[in-house]
């Protein structure tokens, strides 16, 4: 779409505003006044193309110019995956305290609580898949780029525990700039910890599907993101080990910008399926079928996810 | 008296601070070096073999820090790649297969950062490691003799019991790297490393290593053979101990010894 297209749709935009019909999971608009631009558009970090942001949400936040995952809450993430009502929390309580007394760790901490209606960078709990049970975890990188500390660590190796207890499969949405710095060698503990407790569920026959999404960097990729049986990963998100900016400083040369997406590690032999968002549902339904879990919820829970 | 953070740093980049390369001759007896990770090549950054400690064979493995420019190139400053990973993971299985304890010498300023590192997979590589590790059936030591940096560090101490020499540190990021990413500010790395809790008496405060080896005074580039030789004691002891537990208690407590480590609230 071009600049012109994309100028021309705001202004319909602007005129629309008062349609009663505006869908409900737009942010509403202030209708008095001059909007943001931002408001209205996503541009895509990928391509760099501007699109109108109420088709861009309609399309669960994918770019439709050069289909880029984007970002998702956790809260949207588990809306795309769990069938209707079928969530159950596990830790909801679990909070970090400060390994190093990082100057106002604490006060960042509860500053993003209140943000993001979360407690820390991941949320973990128990859901049905199109009928399928399932250990879930979601990252969130909206909460401090959803790294790695005390509290990240602890609930992915508990929710392993209780998955190995109770014979059900883990899916894993992965999401990370890498370790929490803020709480010092600790957090680096947190690589062997969920590694070590992936070791005990995969020896106890234990399925493990990893869904790389935007972005899975560093400490995670170097821990439990890169240790599924399955590694899914969503089209064009970001995924490596090292920053794309201490590589460029080391090479000093740009690097291309294909360099560390889902399509390169598949490329390389690190994942083994890029899969839509729209059709992550029943490509995970489908992996535990294939698995010999058995689907236990009705048709209804089974269709009643939104999308 | 005690160094601070800022001096132990400057001390374990000192060119004279004694490597592996000291060590394994003044440690082991007829230490045989086994090459390359059957899938890549060999990563010379990190060294493994098999040798006798007290007549009795071990795996050694180890990140190799060069003693000058030329040996650098070559070892790649100990940065390792992921063949050099998959290679100590090779070891260590072989070194499961015939009963040998592993003796992992950790001495790196990080998993190295680069295309092809990227290309082969350093993070895979090194969470395979964590894994793998986690539940080799075989006594594991490792040792941080100076730098001990973040997950390339890691992927070489899971282990049953983790020392470190008096002065070495061990930690999440270089205080550099810590000072550059939370604080803009690369320049401020000495008051990054004074914060950031990675002395060896910090580690073992928060039971991320179990025993301090004593340096000689001013540090080990005074007097490479007694350093040798305190790692020896330890590393002699270590071994007896671990010996003696049978393989189930050793890995439910090698496993524990890594599960309880995290500070939070419920
Ligand atoms: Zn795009």
């Amino acid at each position: 779409m071009g600049l012109e297209d994309l100028l021309k749709k705001v202004k319909h935009r602007f005129n629309d505003e008062k349609d009663e019909h505006k869908p409900e999971h737009i942010h509403a608009h202030d209708t008095k006044g001059v909007n943001i631009p931002d408001d209205l558009f996503f541009k895509c970090p990928r391509c760099r193309t501007a699109s109108y942001k109420e088709d861009f949400e309609k399309d669960r936040k994918v770019c439709a110019h050069c289909h880029y995952h984007s970002r998702l809450t956790w809260k949207e993430r588990l809306e795309l995956t769990a069938d209707k009502d079928s969530f159950t929390e596990y830790d909801a309580k679990m909070e970090s305290l400060n390994p190093i007394g990082y100057p106002e760790y604490a006060e960042k901490l509860k500053k993003l609580q209140e943000q993001c209606d979360l407690r820390d960078a991941v949320v973990t709990g128990e859901c049905m898949i199109r009928g399928y049970k399932t250990v879930i975890g979601i990252m969130d990188s909206n909460f401090m780029m959803a790294s790695m500390g005390s509290v990240v660590g602890e609930k992915i190796t508990r929710a392993f525990e209780y998955a190995a207890k109770k014979k059900l499969p883990v899916v894993l949405f992965t999401a990370s700039g890498g370790a929490r710095m803020q709480e010092g060698i600790i957090s680096l503990m947190q690589m062997a910890k969920t590694s070590g407790a992936i070791a005990r569920f995969s020896d106890a026959g234990g399925l493990y599907i990893t869904v790389m999404t935007d972005p899975t960097t560093g400490g995670v990729t170097a821990s439990f993101a890169s240790l599924g049986d399955i590694i899914i990963a969503e089209p064009k998100v970001l995924i490596g080990f090292a920053g794309r900016r201490v590589i460029q400083d080391t090479i000093k040369q740009k690097l291309p910008d294909e360099f560390q997406s889902a399509e390169f590690l598949k490329e390389n032999g690190f994942v083994d399926m890029i899969i839509e968002r729209k059709k992550m549902r029943s490509c995970l339904a489908r992996l535990m079928k294939l698995h010999n879990f058995e689907k236990i919820g009705g048709e209804e829970s089974a269709k009643g996810a939104k999308k | 008296m005690k160094m601070t953070a800022t001096e132990r740093l400057s001390l374990i980049r000192l060119k004279n601070r004694p490597t592996v390369n000291d060590y394994i001759p003044l440690v082991f007896s007829h230490f045989m070096e086994l090459h390359g990770d059957r899938h890549y090549g060999d990563d010379a950054a990190i060294m493994g073999g098999i040798a006798e400690f007290y007549s009795m064979p071990v795996t050694v493995i180890a990140q190799v820090k060069g003693r000058n420019i030329e040996e650098n190139k070559h070892t790649n400053f100990a940065m390792p790649h992921p063949e050099g990973y998959r290679k100590a993971l090779r070891l260590a299985k072989q070194a499961e297969k015939f009963g040998r304890p592993v003796i992992c010498l950790v001495d790196t300023p990080g998993a190295f950062c680069g295309i092809e590192a990227e290309e082969r997979g350093q993070g895979e590589a090194i969470a395979r490691n964590l894994m793998e590790f986690m539940t080799l059936k075989t006594p594991i030591i490792s040792v941080i003799l100076g730098e001990g940096g973040s997950g390339g560090a890691l992927a070489l101490a899971v282990c049953d019991e983790l020392a470190i020499l008096e002065n070495a540190l061990y930690s999440v990021i270089s205080p550099r790297g810590f000072a550059s990413i939370l604080w803009k500010d690369p320049t401020r790395e000495k008051e990054a490393a004074e914060l950031m809790k990675i002395t060896s008496e910090d580690l073992l405060g928060f039971g991320v290593c179990e025993k301090i080896i004593p340096e000689p005074s001013g540090g080990a580039q005074n007097d490479a053979q007694l350093m040798a030789d305190n790692i020896s004691e330890y590393l002699f002891d270590a071994v007896k101990r671990l010996c003696a537990v049978s393989i189930d208690v050793l890995l439910e407590n090698r496993y524990k010894k890594f599960r309880k480590i995290g500070m939070f609230t419920e």
